[in-house]
């Protein structure tokens, strides 16, 4: 589709949001939207694209209650918002849009989350993507370094052939949060995996340590949980360039959905799960087994690691064996450790033995 | 041999009364430093307004409490009282156990005749110098002035100096003394006691003047003297043994029936012969000739036959005006946002003793809700302010479960948490204090009963209150939606879709579907604004009886518009609101004049004749229009059900967390 086409769309699928409050009002009724629920309880996994979507609860967002009528009429302001951005050929930060509700009286968002969430609502409602409402989120400086040749699109218009190795300084490539084809072409490139890492960190340690070139690795740097455009990046390289994916983590709760919301989807964003997941994505570590096979230094585990990993015991996208054995392993030792306590062998350590030992046992490398 | 035993006997005399002193410290309230500078203040206060109250005079009292050295201090406490006679002032100020107060019965601040003599000798042990008193009655023309101290070894006054002074006052007593003391601030402190003085004693105007300087001005909030309390004979139910024995030895009465007639409340010849009858003593024997056997026999027979209980009209309560007047003068800069109508109980009795429970809360606004609920002890208007915990006050508050009432209370035991100041009052011709320090009233099952129904009586008025808050905000919630949120989801909706702005009834009576009663009194110039909006957001049209409890003599017909269709004795007023169409609104305004602002601060509005749960805003009329807004349904109305139609879930209620992913 064109961008004209899907702004057209979008333009449509919102006025039509908008009748129906309209016509409930008209019709004497409470208004209300019937939205799929955005819970743990409610995502399944979907077997044809081996990804976890919203299931079949639906919640109702009801002007019965406060919280219902300000998130309609918040509604109906962004819609609005939408539709004059499109109009004008604009576009707006998710953040800016939250200053820009400081000027909407009793629809006011209180926080960004707020106003982020709703966002995801109407794609939600219309099936179409934020970046279709002229809304996008801030650069969050995800970054790759690895042999990658891609061509992307700038700001002018102007096509530019882009090394992900030698054309990049130490810091890499920048993922734009724009990754798709009108932006981005992948050319080609000379690798036999993308690691995702957590940590900056650690990141520079393999850079600075030749994995890259060494393991023929494309190196991506998650921060943390990764933006949406990072994850879709993931994916285009797996489906497009055929390259096996792993993550590298930190061993903790927090790091395990990071790994989830790569491989599997995120609860909150399932509705993109197809179109951000890399199902096949594979993960190496730190794992609760590794922080007693390696003797890896460790934190103890705090209140909200516990509450977590045992939240995640009832989380359909951690039901399988590894995950059930490495959470209860986790919940056992008490234990987290963090992905540069490998250190504690020397800098060399993670690259000259670690990752290829895990490497190996999961059939990546040989 | 003799002359021994006369000899040590005078010894122990001599030494008696500073070694008595020197054991009694903590009962008479020196036992600490702070302790002492406080009890040299409350000892002369408590005497003048006794005295002023005696006089029918509204005490003005100035405390004033200057340092001279490290740990001296001089305090000086003057008032406006009746003042002494010249030939009294060295007895009442400067002998132990002397004074009107220790036989006779009557709700009165000093019992023993300790207290400000106790002071005037602290001071001259501790300091060596002696307490200056002056003191001028209205029929002199001047005041007389002495210098006294106590003479340890007689217990009786020396009078160092003394002269007449020139005073530009008509009457009144000042009071100065030399002590040795700590000064201190926070909750045991001497601005803490008058802080409570003035609440419990709201027609006294004090004026406190702390060593720092600054003086601190508790304005009066009443011109209402309390009427003097009277004497009472004793109850022959509160009598003991030891009592009776001696009581029957210095009687002037020769016989029996009259020893009992004229020495004891309630008891008549006729009743006097009964107790003789029953308890086998002859009603003519003298009564210095009774045996131990004949009164432990009468005091049996007491308890069998009927006497009246004793009068209780000797009682001076503060009253739930008062009460009310005090605390909101006192306690104003606190900002609290209620003052719960107090409660004054009737008089009852312990053993054959008249008293009294008085109950008052402040709550809300600006008090502290992470802390303990402050109690305010008080026993014939003095304030307690030691030994919390050992007080029956303090236990029957612990006992009360006051999360019925709207309070945290872990358990429902124990002192319960949140924003709210709790003031007791106990009134007596004899208070049971737990010691001599008059510091905690104690345990007696009639007291502690009745202090817990005054808690409970009062908390439930704290909780309609409650109640009725939580109701409204609920009301102004959904008022908010119908009101404002509605018509813009509609007005935004119509531009986007390019059509006009559709009616909202239809939305809004499903919505609220209730009537909605708001109402409202401010008080301006002298005159409260009174107003009741009826808004019908049901869908059909609605009639139904409004009732109010307002003093309707002092309504400004020229503001009625409404006319009520019923006036009751003065104040239940019936209006009838009759088919009032959905959607529309009714205001009932109008003005009070003529009233003060403490006598009416919040309106009482009931309805009848419409389904209860179909009205939000007032209360539904209690099944018996006689019974007051205290006797209202403790419970509250039946909590409204959660809406959600056919179990529809909350989309924004889900309450996961789901934002550690984008």
């Amino acid at each position: 589709m064109r961008n004209e086409e899907r702004h057209q769309k979008a333009v449509d699928k919102l006025t039509e949001l908008a009748g129906s409050v309209y016509d409930q009002i008209d019709d004497g009724k409470i208004p209300k939207m019937i939205i799929p629920l955005r819970t743990k309880s409610n995502i399944r996994f979907d077997p044809k694209s081996a990804v976890w979507k919203y299931g079949k609860a639906m919640g109702a967002r009801s002007a019965k209650k406060l919280t219902g009528a300000q998130m309609l009429l918040r509604t109906m302001y962004m819609l609005e918002f939408i539709e004059d951005m499109i109009k004008e050929e604009k576009s707006s930060t998710l953040r800016e849009m939250y200053y820009i509700s400081e000027g909407w009286a009793k629809a006011k968002f209180s926080t960004q989350d707020e106003s982020n969430m709703l966002a995801e609502d109407l794609e939600i409602i219309t099936t179409c993507m934020r970046e279709d409402f002229k809304l996008r989120p801030e650069e969050d400086g995800a970054r790759v370094i690895g042999n990658l040749t891609l061509e992307e699109t700038d700001r002018k218009g102007k096509k530019k052939k882009i090394n992900c190795r030698d054309d990049v300084g130490d810091s890499g490539y920048g993922i734009p949060y724009n990754v798709e084809k009108d932006k981005i072409q992948f050319l080609e490139c000379d690798a036999d995996l993308v690691i995702a890492i957590e940590t900056g960190g650690m990141f520079d340690r393999l850079v600075e340590n030749k994995f890259d070139e060494d393991a023929h690795a494309i190196l991506v740097h998650l921060k943390g949980q990764p933006a949406r455009s990072t994850r879709r990046f993931v994916k285009r390289l797996n489906e497009e360039m055929k390259l096996p994916v792993c993550t590298f983590t930190d061993g903790d709760p927090w790091s395990f959905r990071i790994h989830a919301s790569l491989a599997y989807g995120a609860i909150k964003t399932a509705h993109l799960s197809e179109y951000l997941a890399t199902p096949t994505a594979e993960f190496i570590g730190i794992t609760a087994s590794d922080i007693l096979n390696y003797e890896l230094p460790t934190d103890k585990l705090n209140d909200k690691d516990i509450q977590a990993l045992n939240a995640e015991k009832t989380d359909p996208r951690f039901k399988d064996e590894f995950w059930k054995h490495e959470i209860d392993l986790m919940l056992e030792i008490g234990k987290k450790a963090e992905q540069q306590a490998l250190a504690k062998y020397g800098l060399d350590y993670v690259t000259d033995t670690y990752l290829p030992e895990k490497l190996a046992e999961m059939g990546i490398m040989k | 041999m003799s002359s021994i035993a006369h000899e040590l006997a005078k010894k122990q005399k001599e030494i008696s009364v500073s070694e008595f002193f020197e054991k009694n410290k903590q009962i008479l309230g020196f036992d600490s430093l702070t302790r002492a500078l406080i009890t040299s203040v409350k000892e002369p206060v408590d005497n003048s307004l006794d005295a002023c109250e005696d006089a029918s005079i509204l005490p003005e009292i100035l405390v004033r409490v200057e340092k001279n050295d490290n740990s001296e201090y001089t305090v000086t406490v003057e008032d406006n009282g009746p003042g002494i006679v010249k030939k009294q002032v060295p007895n009442v100020f400067a002998r132990l156990l002397y004074g009107s107060r220790f036989h006779t019965r009557a709700q009165k601040r000093g019992q023993q005749g300790i207290g400000v003599s106790a002071v005037v000798m602290y001071g001259q042990l501790t300091t060596g110098k002696a307490t200056r008193v002056r003191s001028k009655i209205s029929d002199e023309d001047v005041a007389y002035e002495c210098d006294l101290i106590l003479d340890t070894k007689k217990n009786r006054p020396d009078i160092i100096k003394d002269d007449f002074v020139i005073w530009d006052r008509p009457h009144g007593t000042s009071f100065q003394v030399h002590v040795k003391g700590k000064y201190i601030g926070g909750k045991q402190s001497i601005f803490e006691y008058l802080k409570g003085v003035a609440i419990v004693n709201p027609h006294a105007k004090i004026t406190f003047v702390p060593p720092e300087g600054n003086a601190i001005v508790f304005e009066r909030a009443s011109d209402q003297v309390p009427p003097p309390t009277k004497e009472i004979k004793p109850h022959p139910e509160g009598v003991e043994l030891g009592e009776l024995l001696s009581m029957a030895k210095y009687t002037e009465s020769l016989k029996m029936t009259s020893f009992l007639n004229t020495e004891f409340s309630r008891i008549s010849y006729r009743v006097a012969r009964e107790v003789c009858e029953l308890a086998g003593v002859p009603p003519d024997q003298k009564p210095d000739q009774m045996t131990l056997e004949q009164a432990g026999a009468i005091l049996e027979a007491i308890k069998k036959v009927k006497i009246m209980s004793p009068e209780t009209d000797c009682l001076s309560p503060i009253g739930e005006t008062l009460i009310r007047k005090g605390l909101k003068n006192v306690l104003g800069p606190l900002k609290a946002d209620f003052y719960a109508p107090p409660i004054t109980r009737e008089p009852k009795v312990f053993a054959g003793n008249p008293f009294v429970v008085e109950v008052g809360i402040v709550y809300g606004g600006e008090l502290n809700k992470e802390e303990p609920v402050q109690i305010l002890r008080f026993a014939n208007r003095v304030p307690l302010m030691y030994q919390q915990g050992a007080c029956a006050i303090t236990q029957a508050v612990e006992a009360v479960d006051w999360r019925r009432y709207g309070l945290e209370q872990r358990g429902g035991t124990g002192i319960p948490f949140g924003p709210a100041i709790v003031l007791v009052h106990v009134a007596s011709t004899k208070i049971p204090f737990t010691s001599e320090s008059k510091e905690a009233i104690a345990n007696i099952p009639e007291i502690r009963e009745e202090i817990e129904l005054a808690l409970k009586a009062c908390a439930r008025r704290l909780k309609t209150h409650l109640n009725k808050a939580a109701k409204r905000s609920k009301a102004r919630v959904k008022f908010e939606i119908v009101q404002d949120i509605i018509p813009m989801i509609a007005q935004k909706s119509a531009k986007i879709v390019g059509k006009p702005v559709p009616k909202l009834a239809g939305t809004i009576t499903k919505i609220m579907n209730v009537v909605w009663i708001d109402e409202d009194v401010k008080f301006e110039k002298s005159r409260h604004h009174i107003s009741v909006k009826i808004y019908n957001y049901t869908p059909k049209s609605q009639s139904f009886h409004l009732h109010m409890l307002l003093p309707f003599d002092k309504v400004d017909p020229k503001t009625l518009k409404e006319k009520p269709i019923e006036v009751r004795e003065g104040n239940k007023v019936t209006w009838d609101i009759k088919r009032l169409a959905s959607t529309e609104i009714l205001e009932l305004n109008f003005d009070l004049h003529g009233v003060s602002q403490e006598q009416y601060d919040e309106n009482e509005v009931y309805v009848s004749g419409i389904d209860p749960a179909s009205v939000i805003g007032v209360e539904v009329l209690p099944g018996d229009w006689d019974l007051e807004h205290l006797k209202i349904t403790e419970e509250g109305a039946p909590e409204e059900k959660e809406e959600g139609e056919e179990g529809e879930v909350d989309y924004d209620e889900g309450a996961e967390a789901i934002n550690n992913e984008e």
